[in-house]
């Protein structure tokens, strides 16, 4: 059931100024388990993902990936290796329709730069297209991102991600900003699309109905710590935990 | 729909077969269209860095280098051939614009564009203080080199180099075009709009934006290397700031969304520049600048922005317009 550990990270520390976003963090994620990070607004879950794709350094701690040691790497050689990312705010070309975000995506992926062939003639398209299928997206292919609700921009931005054929998915708030109507669908089209990849996920999430369906596990971050880990019902039935981060969910 | 398809695809042909014919009906025009060229490659290369939201103020820098290595190239052979001195000035200007382009890929907007200029400005001091080299404020004479072997007169030699310039021009402009709309130059785009997204992709934003660097230097330096055969005499000024404003004037009056903007510019600069430097010597600064600002105010797409609009107005509405505006900005 558990797989072979994909990430850990060993007493990670950071603070900025004298705001502790991370400190004493030790956490293993396992291949093919899908985990939850929940916790309250500044409780160090953005820095966490931040730290594990490369985009901040520790101040301390190491990060191994795949028994690799690849702290403070730069977060396009974590790419390289099979880390991807999705982000709380969607990081798309704005400039660009959804199937030219998904085509560099997958240019980049494949190496290839292709100087003189027109992007929507690379050999990558059939690919994305299936992707922007897999993410319920195609009918928004030529459509510009920056027109895009913001439930449509976070699975293109997952996509994004897809297209780079990760093994680990860090996703930041991946329903943020949805309707809370949508976003049980919306978290069904993600979960099929990385079913379909063999993604293993870690998701920050703040809705624990979202948790109790989608997770295998759950951590639950506080002030820069991770206070416990376990299964969603156990976890999210703790008193302790009902106080401290559900109760400020309500 | 105001123009039929034919129409609109009839107009840039026969803005080519114009510049063909233009120097045939009249001959005093050859001079201005072929500086027009040359400078139209050069703003070809500003236009790439635009693309990924950087202005350079220093690529005049890639013009000069160009430009001297072909004189200095000319002179140690006798002359030189062509199809030789260009070849080696690109390639200088190449091989420069990596060495400086991996210092300032570093840097974004005023920083990138001043450390262009200021890269430029410490050429330009070499060019004017080491004049046992390269001549000092005299510059160089730059002999005329034979065309695949043959000494051409002065007539003829003008000729082929204008319209061979015209040919280039053209091969450049759609090699521009399709690099642009290629991954690696939608990802230069990209750099515009999101570089954390990139970085993402598993892409070094720096080393796109060193790739259009080098593409940009190269573009200015075909222009240099054509500019000082055409004019047979290499000067510091090629290196000067003003020159490398020039571009930028132009990429902006030309539209420095489109690669054709380059040369449409161009030419209406160089033609506004002649005419009115005949006709009103005193005051063609003044119109330039005049018509400057009524493109930034009114025309923020440039000339070339301009001519789509009235070429293509009233089948917009339902053509899915940001889409289009899109497309139209690397076409
Ligand atoms: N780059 C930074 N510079 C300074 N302070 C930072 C930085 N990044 C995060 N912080 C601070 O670190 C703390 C943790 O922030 P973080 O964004 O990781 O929280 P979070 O758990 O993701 O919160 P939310 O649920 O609101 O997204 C906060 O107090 C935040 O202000
Ligand atoms: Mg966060």
């Amino acid at each position: 059931m558990s797989g072979a550990v994909l990430l850990e990270a060993k007493d990670l520390e950071i603070r900025f100024g004298g705001v502790v976003a991370a400190s004493g963090i030790n956490i293993k994620i396992h291949e093919g388990r899908k985990l939850a990070i929940i916790g309250p607004n500044g409780a160090g879950k953005t820095t966490f993902l931040n730290m594990c794709t490369g985009y901040l350094k520790p101040q301390a701690g190491h990060i191994l990936f795949n028994g690799q040691d690849v702290t403070g790497i730069a977060p396009r050689k974590l790419v390289r290796k099979g880390v991807a990312r999705a982000f709380q705010i969607p990081q798309l070309f704005a400039e660009h329709t959804v199937i030219e975000n998904l085509l560099m995506a997958g240019t980049a992926e494949a190496r290839n730069w292709a100087p003189l062939t027109p992007i929507e003639r690379v050999t990558q398209r059939a690919q994305m297209e299936h992707l922007l299928d897999l993410t319920k997206c195609s009918d928004l292919a030529q459509r510009s991102v920056s027109e895009l609700p913001e439930g449509q921009r976070k699975l293109v931005d997952i996509a994004l991600a897809l297209a780079l054929k990760p093994r680990l998915l860090f996703m930041d708030e991946p329903t943020s900003g949805v309707a809370s109507s949508e976003k049980f669908e919306i978290l069904d089209i993600i979960a099929g699309a990385l079913e379909e990849a063999r993604v293993t996920p870690v998701f920050v999430e703040h809705d624990m109905g979202i948790v109790d369906r989608f997770a295998d596990e759950v951590a639950v971050w506080n002030r820069g710590e991770v206070l416990f880990r376990g299964a969603p019902d156990e976890v999210l039935n703790h008193p302790d935990v009902i106080r401290d981060v559900i109760g400020e969910e309500l | 729909m105001p123009f039929p398809n034919a129409v609109k695809r009839g107009i840039p042909l026969a803005l080519v077969v114009a510049l063909i014919v233009l120097p045939v009906i009249d001959p005093t025009s050859q001079v201005m269209l072929m500086l027009a060229l040359a400078k139209g490659l050069a703003v070809l290369g500003v236009i790439v860095l635009l693309q990924a939201g950087q202005v350079s103020f220093g690529h005049a820098l890639y013009f000069a280098v160009a430009a001297y290595t072909a004189a200095f190239v000319g002179k140690a052979t006798g002359g030189g051939e062509i199809i030789v001195t260009l070849l080696a000035g690109v390639l200088a200007a190449a091989v420069v614009s990596v060495v400086v382009g991996i210092f300032v890929v570093r840097y974004r907007h005023i920083f990138f564009g001043m450390l262009n200029l200021a890269v430029s400005m410490i050429f330009f001091s070499f060019l004017e203080k080491f004049y046992f080299i390269t001549g000092g404020s005299d510059g160089l004479s730059v002999a005329r080199p034979t065309v695949l072997g043959l000494s051409l007169e002065r007539g003829a030699f003008e000729g082929v180099l204008y319209y061979g310039t015209l040919g280039l021009s053209l091969v450049a402009l759609f090699l521009t075009h399709r690099f642009l709309s290629s991954p690696i130059g939608q990802m230069l785009r990209a750099i515009k709009t999101n570089e954390v997204r990139l970085e993402y992709l598993g892409v070094s934003p720096r080393s796109v934006l060193l790739v259009g660097y080098v593409v940009s230097a190269v573009l200015c330096g075909l222009g240099g290397a054509l500019m000082a055969t055409a004019q047979g005499i290499v000067t510091p000024e090629y290196a000067w700031w003003i020159r490398s404003g020039e571009f930028v004037f132009i990429a902006i009056l030309g539209g420095a969304g489109s690669v054709s903007g380059a040369f449409a510019g161009a030419f209406v600069y160089e033609a506004v520049k002649t005419y009115a430097a005949a006709f009103a010597a005193d005051i063609w600064q003044m119109i330039l600048g005049t018509v400057l600002l009524l493109v930034i105010l009114f025309a923020p797409t440039g000339l070339v922005g301009l001519y789509r609009s009235a070429v293509t107005r009233g089948d917009d509405i339902d053509a899915g317009a940001p889409d289009r505006r899109k497309r139209e900005a690397v076409s």
